[in-house]
């Protein structure tokens, strides 16, 4: 069964996951309206950049994050010019990471999920004297639902997944920085494989449960619009 | 009045229109696709934020060198090609959407009544995805309403429908805007929609605006092409006079006469209108008295249009009234059709539009 290091490694997951969550849709909300409704020629090296997590070793993610939020680091002085510590091996450092890490899954669901709404819903409401973000929340939001259930869901579940990131910015400090992902990781090192068992299988029900439940909202979602 | 000048360069294309609009009754813009119909609509409500213009309604401007009104600040209601509806809203919500963003004194319209003029009664807790086209576009029509606009625009709003679709909504249209005595523009480029509801028409041709005025005006004009078209026609407007049951006819008066037309249920001195096709109009120096032809009118010929081929296109004034003839060219010649000449009109068939 677990034990209380695994609870602590599940309870920070949980809770790195659900702010990074919270973070990315504050932050990816905005750039994912701009990327569909922008006509800027140069929009594609943006959304090239936000996709590299896609393909990139995410300990090559991690160690250029790692170089950023240390003592040196520009995020690393910024943070020490705030009055904080340096970010490196944080829950903060961490938090920066995922958002990295997990942008494209929530910025790409929901840029697709806005340009699919297209220009007329808008343009119906401003003759109906919605004002712009009157449209944005009482039409843009309820018609992309499905897109933003889709990005909550995906960027909680990679974040949750994540490994060589936290790796390479968050050690491994109880309570802290030591997530699900590298007490398995532990437990495998030192032989603990029934304790690898439990935890991997908790990970893999939680992920499934997860993509589930984004296949059968989406399924259902098309299913109303046609 | 509605004051509207626009250049707008889109694309190689450039619409330049100064057009002046009646804050009364239905406005067609009418026009061949591409004409810049919709453009200019658009343009009035706002929605084309690189306009370049002046637009000014009774006096308030809307949008000159220094003002541009956006969209949701201007007092138009605006009914889409496509219904629009929005489908996460049941059809309540959609019509309650701009209802509940006004001022509640600047509500001059219920929305009791606009569900019952629409007849949406049995709709309202239906989401959009489930309702027919018609349904959907009297929806729109409802939702556009319930912001008691000033003005309100529709963007081709029957052109998705078929006809029998058509024909629910557009006696309604006229019903709205004569309980609602709101001025509506209606964009389309079917005469056959502009002959039902239109009081004033503005014909659109490349950009530019070809003719502008009284629809009953324009559509007999020979120097614009509608009066040159196959099925060229005449709008009367009429009057219900009396109704014949041994003949099951139904007499409507004019300036010019009186119409006999097929029985319809409609109540004595309700106003009309009548199409009179060109091809269905001949001329005789006398009148005729052993003829099948009911509809006989003294008439005077104003102008004729010979273009070189068989037929010529006559227009004449009955009691003051343009109406058309297609004759042919050597009859013209034999019965010396000449401006002024005093005729009479055998109208073969004509047809009653609803009440107006």
């Amino acid at each position: 069964m677990l034990n209380d290091a695994d609870l602590t490694a599940l309870a920070v997951t949980l809770k790195l996951a659900l702010v990074s969550t919270f973070i990315l849709l504050l932050v990816g909300t905005p750039l994912a309206w701009w990327l569909a409704r922008s006509r800027w020629r140069f929009k594609f090296l943006l959304e090239a950049v936000i996709a590299l997590p896609l393909v990139l070793p995410p300990t090559v993610l991690g160690f250029y994050l790692l170089i950023a939020l240390g003592p040196n680091g520009f995020l690393g002085q910024l943070s020490e010019t705030l009055g904080g510590r340096p970010l490196a091996f944080t829950f903060t450092g961490l938090v920066i990471g995922s958002v990295f890490y997990s942008m494209p899954f929530v910025v790409q669901p929901l840029q697709n999920a806005f340009a699919a709404l297209g220009q007329r819903p808008l343009d119906v409401a401003a003759t109906l004297r919605a004002s712009p973000l009157d449209r944005f929340i009482s039409v843009v939001m309820p018609m992309a639902r499905p897109g933003f259930f889709t990005a909550a869901i995906l960027g909680f579940a990679h974040t949750v997944g994540e490994f060589g990131v936290v790796l390479m910015i968050g050690g491994n400090i109880p309570g802290e920085t030591r997530v699900v992902s590298i007490a398995i990781y532990d437990h495998v090192e030192s032989l603990g494989y029934t304790h690898a068992h439990w935890l991997s299988g908790l990970l893999l029900l939680l992920s499934f449960l997860l993509l589930i439940a984004v296949y059968a909202f989406n399924r259902r979602s098309r299913l109303m619009v046609t | 009045m509605i004051d509207a000048s626009f250049t707008i360069q889109r694309h190689g294309f450039l619409l330049d229109v100064q057009a002046q609009i009646p804050t009364q009754g239905i406005t067609a813009v009418f026009g061949p696709s591409g004409c810049g119909k919709t453009t200019l609509l658009r343009a009035i409500a706002g929605l084309d934020q690189h306009a370049g213009g002046r637009l000014t309604i009774n006096g308030d401007v809307w949008q000159d060198e220094q003002t541009f009104l956006p969209t949701h600040q201007r007092p138009v209601g605006f009914v889409f090609q496509e219904a629009s509806l929005f489908s996460h809203l049941d059809v309540r919500g959609n019509i309650e959407y701009g209802f509940k963003r006004i001022a509640p004194e600047q509500r001059n319209v219920s929305l009791e009544r606009l569900i019952t003029l629409l007849d949406l009664d049995k709709l309202l807790t239906r989401k959009p995805d489930t309702l027919s086209g018609g349904e959907r576009q009297r929806v729109a029509i409802a939702r556009a309403l319930a912001v008691s606009p000033q003005l309100l625009l529709m963007d081709e709003p029957l052109a998705s429908l078929d006809q029998q679709r058509k024909q629910e909504i557009l006696p309604c249209l006229d019903a709205l805007q004569h309980e609602l005595s709101i001025p509506v523009i209606y964009v389309s480029h079917s005469t056959d929609e502009v002959a039902q509801v239109a009081d004033h028409m503005l014909m659109l041709a490349n950009g530019r605006i070809q003719a502008s005025g009284d629809v009953h005006e324009l559509l007999t004009r020979l120097d614009l092409p509608l009066a040159h078209a196959q099925d060229a026609e005449a709008l009367i407007d009429a009057v219900v006079a009396e109704h014949d049951e041994q003949f099951n006819l139904t007499y409507v008066d004019f300036p010019g006469g009186r119409f006999s037309v097929p029985y319809k249920p409609l109540s004595i001195g309700v106003n009309v209108r009548v199409r009179v096709a060109a091809r269905d109009v001949s001329l005789t120096l006398q009148h005729q008295r052993d003829t099948s032809i009911l509809n006989i009118f003294a008439a005077e010929v104003e102008t004729i249009s010979d273009e070189g081929g068989a037929q010529v296109t006559v227009r004449l004034l009955v009691g003051g009234v343009p109406m058309l003839a297609r004759i042919t060219r050597k009859s013209a010649s034999v019965l010396n059709i000449t401006p002024g000449k005093a005729v009479f009109a055998q109208a073969k068939s004509v047809a009653l539009l609803h009440g107006i």
